[in-house]
């Protein structure tokens, strides 16, 4: 191997590196060519389809956010409205230096951190040149502020907006709901086109269900923008189509009515139009003021909210779970007629104490300190009268197979279907039921505690509502609805869609106990019978918030108010043809015929002036 | 440091061009990197919306640059061709570390961070690479043997390989072009030369399954028909032939072009700057750049031509080979001829240790050019 290679030879050497030099230049050469032939073709070749591809990217598409629907209660008054607001904006790319910018912003007006911290976040997913909110809700004197000072605010900008506002304020907080910022979890689920230049999504209550049809259909408009982003002219537009109006069941006057009677209680009240199904009213109490969230509550505000004793946030009326107590009587009274368990005529003598074979320890009565309701007692003094016994022994003759499947028929155990988001099903107890919630087996005992309304059994104010339309009506199945209309056009959702096939004679049957509930000298409710120019049906119930023993005596003044017995009422008026059904409920109220019936009294009182204006304004 | 390491200082007696002899400095080759450095910052405060803060920052990073350049020139081509070893094993070093140890940007980790500043391993590869492979070549008789070739291939591609780890595509393509062409430079025979473009060629479809990954891969597929995906990888491109192409014979006018004015422009102010200066200067801009740097090149390479030793040769003639793929690569990929991957274009693009790498290897040929006769 070691050849004459092994000789240096610096000469030939400095030549083969010359050649290859130059076959690197050369290379270089025609390599500069090809690049130069590239940006010859497109810039020279095809410069004009570039130079129109370029133009149009001078062409910025905006979006028109639509106007959100409006929402009426069924005189047509408003009471989900928007009005302008304004807000501080900035375009970063108007502005020299964003952080001297916004620390000479938050000199001239509040501009809290959260703010700031808000702001830098959206400045990531937005587009070149589109403004960026800093501030909500500028005050009139804070717009005048930067008006004055805009001079050296360069790319901060003052823009209107329409924003949510609820005139009625806490009337209809839980039923409406309101609307707020989309946060980042629902910025997830949405689809950011219809969503362009909208920043509120309906987060509760009607708000949210009827999001959909609430938001509209974004626009758009062509503009063209000089070098410098600023619009120069508008090309083309296609405007926004508005949402969807609502047009509600509710009657603003009868949920005013209402909210007063419930002042400085807790408790919920669903009022049902029995023809239509329709919701009239609906209250939970306490409420609290849904124009808090629009733009933003702030932590000290919510706090109080969310840590409030009386829970103002809770929506009773839908998502209260409550034991019905006696208010179900009439109910498994017919459902016990009606699959032959007891007749019309059977009776039983009650002494206050209920003794099932096999068990030592009895049910008591709720009057078991006065020796019971005494002897002779039928289905209807055991509804007027609210005999516990005679449901015990009812209850044991129907059986929990019978009780459950008519109380699914009335609505009870499963949500009603209404249209409005987050409403709670309750309980109504079966084998079924207790194999799967429970894992154990039925017992008699169970059904005795059920037929009174209380053990397992747990219903929402709007159940007891619909419970109540559904006997009033005799039989007719309609799911319960907010909306009565959309943009005018009614949604025909009254349209029955079953029928609870039960004998007329004991709806009459049942009708007449309930009617003497309100109005014979020995009924439960008959405090609100006094100078009735119409007819009530109804039932009053209690429900036990702690248990107590057979052999002790619930006794308000030993225990703490709170756990003092819910108050509850179902009724319907007139009774010969039934217009408003209600359910209701006063939290720690104790006695249904003292404190939740009277309720209802002003409620139909109201209701039925409404409806013969003319006939009460001449009498 | 041997005292031999610096330059004589020969007693020039007047003229400037034998006193910047003595002070090791290529008048023609400084002028032409001012003319470019000067070029850059303008499109740059273009690009970057007309940011002072950016063209200062730019021209701190052009000013260290200068300083590097100057203080390597001081030393003798026989000092680098001493120290290319270490320097490479230390750089070598650094990049086993920054895999572990690195932090960085967008998925990539290249950077070490040494406290006081941040350091780039790859980036000093760029001039080890080329010096290290020259220095080991010129070291025997050329054209190298067979088992020189396999060593210094090795040398090159260990540090390709590391830096395509990290991942950094581009300056992984820098470095191994270094190395190529230094093998190249030394006379290794054509039918080396033919074997490894058929290896290469092999090569394509393992390098496609089992070493791309796969936004590489999609990057290629892109280049093939940026259309498919006009709002993913495709964008870059169809806005940035967009903008060249709609800049014609002329241009839209210094700070005047609309696609980079409104942010169409992805990177306007790093690697896709070439399309910012097209867009406002148009093929005249691009012809102007274009000629500055086969210029620049044709200067490095007379350097090439006139140096004293092997080493000093192979290294300014693989330096000047080198800065014409940064060139190709930039201008291709903005263009749509060549994949994206990771390239600024040297000089314009805004960037701090590329512009120091950049003149440090300037800095070399300085060095080179400047260098005493043999006699």
């Amino acid at each position: 191997m070691l050849d004459n290679a092994a000789f240096s030879d610096p000469q030939r050497e400095r030549l083969l590196f010359a050649r290859r030099l130059l076959v690197g230049a050369l290379v270089t050469v025609v390599l500069s060519i090809v690049l130069i032939l590239r940006y010859f073709d497109l810039q020279i070749s095809r410069h004009e389809d570039f130079a129109t591809q370029s133009n149009k990217n001078r062409v910025l598409v905006r979006p028109l956010p639509p106007q959100r629907g409006l929402i009426y209660d069924r005189n047509g008054l408003l009471i989900a409205d928007n009005r302008p607001s304004y807000d501080l904006t900035i375009i970063p790319e108007r502005t020299e230096d964003m952080d001297q910018l916004i620390s000479d912003l938050s000199e001239l007006i509040d501009i809290s951190e959260r703010d700031i911290q808000r702001f830098r976040k959206n400045l990531k997913r937005r587009r070149p040149y589109e403004q960026t909110a800093l501030h909500f809700n500028l005050s009139e004197s804070e717009r005048a502020i930067l008006a004055v000072n805009g001079h050296r605010l360069a790319g901060a900008e003052t823009s209107a907006r329409l924003d949510r506002y609820y005139p009625f304020h806490d009337l209809f907080a839980h039923v409406v709901g309101y609307v707020g910022r989309i946060n980042e979890r629902e910025s997830q689920n949405i689809d950011p086109v219809k969503y362009s230049g909208t920043d509120s999504i309906g987060k509760i209550g009607l708000e949210k269900y009827y999001q959909q049809q609430l938001l509209g259909t974004v626009g758009s408009e062509q503009v063209e923008t000089n070098a410098r982003g600023r619009v120069m002219r508008v090309l083309e537009k296609n405007p926004a189509v508005p949402g969807d109006n609502l047009t509600l069941y509710l009657d603003s006057n009868l949920q005013r009515e209402v909210y007063k009677a419930f002042a400085g209680k807790r408790g919920a009240l669903v009022a049902i139009e029995v023809e239509t199904g329709g919701i009239l009213a609906m209250v939970s109490a306490p409420s609290y003021d849904p124009n808090l969230f629009v733009s933003g509550i702030s932590q000290k505000n919510y706090d109080s909210l969310l840590y409030s004793k009386d829970r103002p946030l809770f929506d009773r009326a839908i998502r209260g779970q409550y034991p019905p107590g006696s208010t179900i009587k009439p109910l498994f009274g017919l459902a016990a007629l009606e699959s032959k368990a007891i007749s019309t005529d059977f009776t039983i003598e009650d002494n206050g104490f209920f003794y099932f074979k096999g068990i030592e320890r009895p049910w008591r009565d709720h009057n078991s300190a006065v020796g019971g309701h005494g002897s002779g007692v039928g289905l209807a003094r055991a509804i007027v009268e609210s005999c516990d016994v005679y449901f015990y022994e009812l209850g044991v003759r129907t059986g929990i197979d019978m009780l459950a499947k008519y109380a699914a028929e009335f609505g009870l155990g499963h949500t009603t279907g209404i249209d409005m988001p987050g409403e709670r099903p309750g309980i109504m107890p079966s084998r079924a039921w207790k194999k799967g919630a429970r894992g154990s087996s039925w017992f008699n005992g169970d059904t005795i505690n059920v037929s009174i309304g209380q053990g397992f059994m747990l219903t929402t104010p709007l159940q007891l509502a619909v419970m109540s339309a559904r006997i009033a009506s005799r039989g007719d199945v309609r799911t319960p609805r907010l909306v009565k209309a959309i943009n005018g056009v009614d949604l025909n959702a009254d349209s029955e869609i079953g029928k609870i096939d039960i004998d007329q004679r004991y709806w009459d049957y049942v009708h007449q106990a309930m009617k003497d509930v309100v109005h014979s000298p020995h009924g439960t409710a008959r405090k609100i019978n006094h100078n009735l120019g119409y007819t009530i049906a109804g039932k009053t119930g209690t429900a036990q918030v702690i248990s107590i023993g057979a052999e002790e005596k619930y006794d308000s003044s030993t225990i703490d108010k709170r756990q003092w017995d819910h108050a509850l009422f179902v009724a319907f008026a007139p009774v010969e043809n039934p217009k408003i059904a209600i359910g209701l409920i006063v939290e720690n109220g104790e006695h249904g015929g003292l404190v939740a019936a009277p309720i209802a009294r002003e409620v139909f009182d109201a209701y039925m002036q409404s409806q013969q204006p003319a006939s009460m304004a001449n009498r | 440091m041997h005292r031999n390491d610096f330059v004589r200082q020969l007693t020039s007696p007047g003229g400037d061009r034998r006193r910047a002899r003595a002070m090791h400095i290529d008048i023609p080759l400084l002028l032409i990197l001012l003319v470019l450095c000067g070029i850059g910052l303008a499109v740059l405060y273009s690009a970057s919306g007309e940011s002072i803060s950016y063209i200062k920052r730019q021209a701190t990073f052009m000013l260290v640059g200068l300083i590097s350049m100057i203080a390597i020139a001081q030393l003798t081509p026989r000092f680098w061709q001493r120290w290319s070893i270490f320097i490479y094993l230390g750089g070598l070093l650094s990049l086993v570390v920054v895999l572990f140890f690195g932090v960085g940007a967008k998925g990539a980790q290249r950077w070490l961070d040494l406290g006081f500043t941040r350091f780039q391993p790859s980036e000093l590869m760029k001039i080890a690479v080329p010096m290290m492979i020259s220095a080991y070549l010129s070291n025997h008789y050329l054209p190298p043997r067979f088992k020189h070739v396999l060593i210094a291939t090795a040398a090159a591609l260990l540090p390709v390989f590391l830096i395509a780890r990290q991942p950094d595509l581009g300056t992984s393509l820098i470095v191994f072009s270094s190395g190529f062409f230094a093998i190249f430079l030394a006379g290794i025979g054509k039918r080396y030369l033919i074997s490894t473009g058929l290896l290469a060629v092999a090569a394509i479809p393992i390098m496609w399954f089992y070493v791309l990954l796969d936004y590489q891969k999609q990057r290629v597929l892109t280049l093939l028909a940026p259309e498919d995906d006009k709002l993913g990888a495709g964008w870059n491109i169809i806005q940035s032939t967009t903008a060249i192409g709609s800049g014609g014979l002329g241009g839209k006018g210094w700070t005047q072009g609309t696609q980079s004015q409104l942010n169409f422009l992805p990177e306007s102010h790093t690697d896709f700057i070439i399309a910012v200066l097209a867009e406002e200067f148009g093929l005249i801009g691009v012809l102007t750049l274009m000629l500055v740097y086969l210029l620049l090149i044709g200067r490095c390479m007379v350097i090439a031509l006139n140096a004293q030793t092997m080493f000093s040769r192979l290294v300014a003639g693989t330096l000047s080979l080198t800065f014409f793929v940064y060139i190709f690569v930039n201008m291709g990929m903005v263009s749509g001829i060549l994949p994206v991957v990771g390239a600024p274009l040297p000089f314009i693009s805004y960037g701090g240790s590329a512009i120091v790498t950049l003149f440090s290897g300037f800095g070399i040929l300085m060095a080179i050019s400047t260098e005493p006769k043999r006699i």
